[in-house]
């Protein structure tokens, strides 16, 4: 029990009548990679939202490292990192005051923020660039800015909210080569959305397939395929296995224009 | 306690000062900003001042209307700082800050102060025009400090009140079609650009209890009349007012995010 770091219990959220989260609970262990893979719609953002505090659930439970994020968000805030999938940097500031702004968000000690933000810096090798404005970056140097941002303050776990959604194939692997090292270097447990089947299987030690905001399945690739009885299924098998629907996007109109702005603003 | 207030001091400090970074690195908003006073003094206030249609006792008109003007220019600053609040919500920033352990009334202030800044250097614009166009104002010291205070706690009212419409509103285009709707009548149904005695009475009700009014009276004493008896009055008023508003933004801001 103790080696779980994330616990949600009948988590549930609706919006004016529709349920967008619906009753779903699962655990994350320390130092897992933990994919939250369904397509645009079926609620995985609204259920990193409210880990990370920022939406009170409609009913349910959950914890972040023992701390309840219902009644304790103050805590919980202390302990997490978060990179939203729009482009949460600022593009008139430059990527060292970026940084800036959140080492004194999260009270890192004044003297040691330059030396936190340097070391920030050179591990995601952006030294050229630290003091130009982060409007002139490309959608790949965006984003390392912005995990860069989220882990400032060395947080125990970090939500990312599609974080390779809008790269090409060479910035991701660069963005997940240093997430990976992340969790190597501080033991970081990472939870990721995503809508790439490939990302997800790739990437996670474990995932949950999440379909019209119910988790239709959980456990680890190979869990999955015991499952189904079919050693060199795909996740895109186990999509259709688990939930009897070909994934399918079906976000609505405001979901599509803000995938294709972020595709845009990104490539 | 102590402890969380020297955290909303800090990081209402952090939020301000990233915010000059901004205009410090394109400063060309404060040019094209001027742009509107300088017409209303320029073409407006010279053009009504021919025609003597307003009695401004003591004073011309484009004096008696350089302080509203100010007022004005101050007012539709402070007003679009809800419009960025929306602006950083679609582009995931705000919530990337409110998930921080920031105290929610670190950015209301910041962003109140912010907008003050911008008002101050809107202040100086004005006043570099209004000595060129041979305006007469007092400009001491002491005036100078308290025009900086009103329109530090003018445009932070101003500011607090256009977060909470954004919280309600949540969308950019419903916004801009709110905040015209809102900022010229405030601005008319004010002394700014003539005296509260000329407007009939119901209107004379209103420009009581907006806070522009209290605002274009404070700077109308420290550059007009030096009369400043009731300077402390347009104070207290718009500091109860503006410590409201900020408690009162910070309670919903965080709702634009849902």
């Amino acid at each position: 029990m103790n080696n779980n770091i994330i616990v949600v219990e009948n988590l549930t959220k609706q919006f004016n009548g529709f349920t967008a989260v619906d009753s779903v609970s699962f655990n994350v262990k320390k130092q897992e990679i933990f994919a939250l893979l369904g397509p645009n719609g079926a609620g995985k953002t609204t259920i990193i939202k409210m880990l990370i505090t920022l939406l009170l659930p409609t009913s349910g439970e959950g914890t972040i490292d023992g701390y309840s994020f219902i009644r304790q968000p103050a805590q919980v805030r202390k302990i997490i990192g978060y990179v939203p999938q729009m482009i949460s940097v600022d593009g008139t500031l430059t990527a060292y005051e970026n940084l800036m702004l959140m080492a004194r968000l999260y009270d890192i000690p004044s003297n040691e923020r330059h030396q936190r933000i340097q070391q920030i810096i050179s591990f995601l090798q952006l030294e050229k660039h630290s003091h130009s404005l982060v409007r002139t970056f490309s959608g790949g140097m965006i984003r390392k800015l912005e995990i860069g941002q989220a882990i400032l303050h060395r947080p125990r776990i970090l939500f990312l909210d599609e974080p390779t959604a809008g790269l090409d194939p060479i910035a991701k692997q660069n963005v997940w080569k240093h997430l990976l090292e992340l969790r190597h270097n501080f033991g970081t447990t990472i939870f990721f959305s995503t809508h790439n089947m490939e990302e997800a299987e790739e990437m996670s030690s474990r995932l949950a397939i999440l379909q019209a905001g119910k988790i239709a399945v959980m456990g680890t690739l190979s869990e999955l395929r015991e499952k189904m009885n079919k050693k060199e299924a795909t996740l895109e098998d186990a999509f259709i296995f688990f939930t009897g629907n070909v994934f399918e996007e079906n976000g609505n109109i405001r979901d599509t224009r803000r995938i294709r702005e972020l595709e845009r603003k990104l490539g | 306690m102590l402890e969380y207030i020297s955290q909303i001091i800090s990081k209402s400090y952090v939020m301000a000062e990233m915010e000059v970074r901004k205009l410090l690195h394109d400063p060309t908003e404060l040019i094209t900003r001027a742009v509107q006073p300088i017409l209303w003094l320029g073409v407006f206030g010279e053009a009504m001042s021919r025609a003597r249609a307003i009695p401004t006792p003591g004073f011309t008109y484009l004096q008696f209307i350089t302080p509203g003007i100010l007022t004005q220019s101050v007012t539709f600053i402070a007003i679009f700082y809800g419009l960025s609040i929306i602006w950083e919500r679609d582009m995931g920033l705000l919530q990337k800050i409110i998930v921080t352990p920031t105290p929610r009334i670190a950015l209301v202030w910041g962003k109140m102060i912010s907008a003050g800044i911008r008002g101050l250097s809107q202040a100086i614009i004005i006043f570099l025009f209004a000595m060129t166009i041979q305006i007469h104002l007092q400009l001491t010291i002491f005036s100078l400090l308290g025009v900086a205070l009103v329109i530090m706690l003018g445009a932070g009212f101003f500011t607090g009140l256009s977060m909470i419409i954004a919280s309600i509103v949540k969308t950019r285009e419903r916004f801009m079609g709110i905040g015209q709707v809102i900022t010229l009548p405030l601005f008319f149904a004010s002394n700014a650009i003539y005296p509260i005695e000329m407007m009939p009475a119901w209107l004379q009700v209103i420009a009581k209890i907006n806070p522009l009014t209290y605002m274009v009276n404070g700077l109308r004493a420290l550059l007009l009349t030096g009369n400043i008896s009731q300077l402390s009055f347009d104070i207290i008023i718009l500091s109860i007012a503006t410590l409201f508003i900020s408690l009162l933004s910070a309670y919903m801001y965080p709702k634009v995010v849902i």
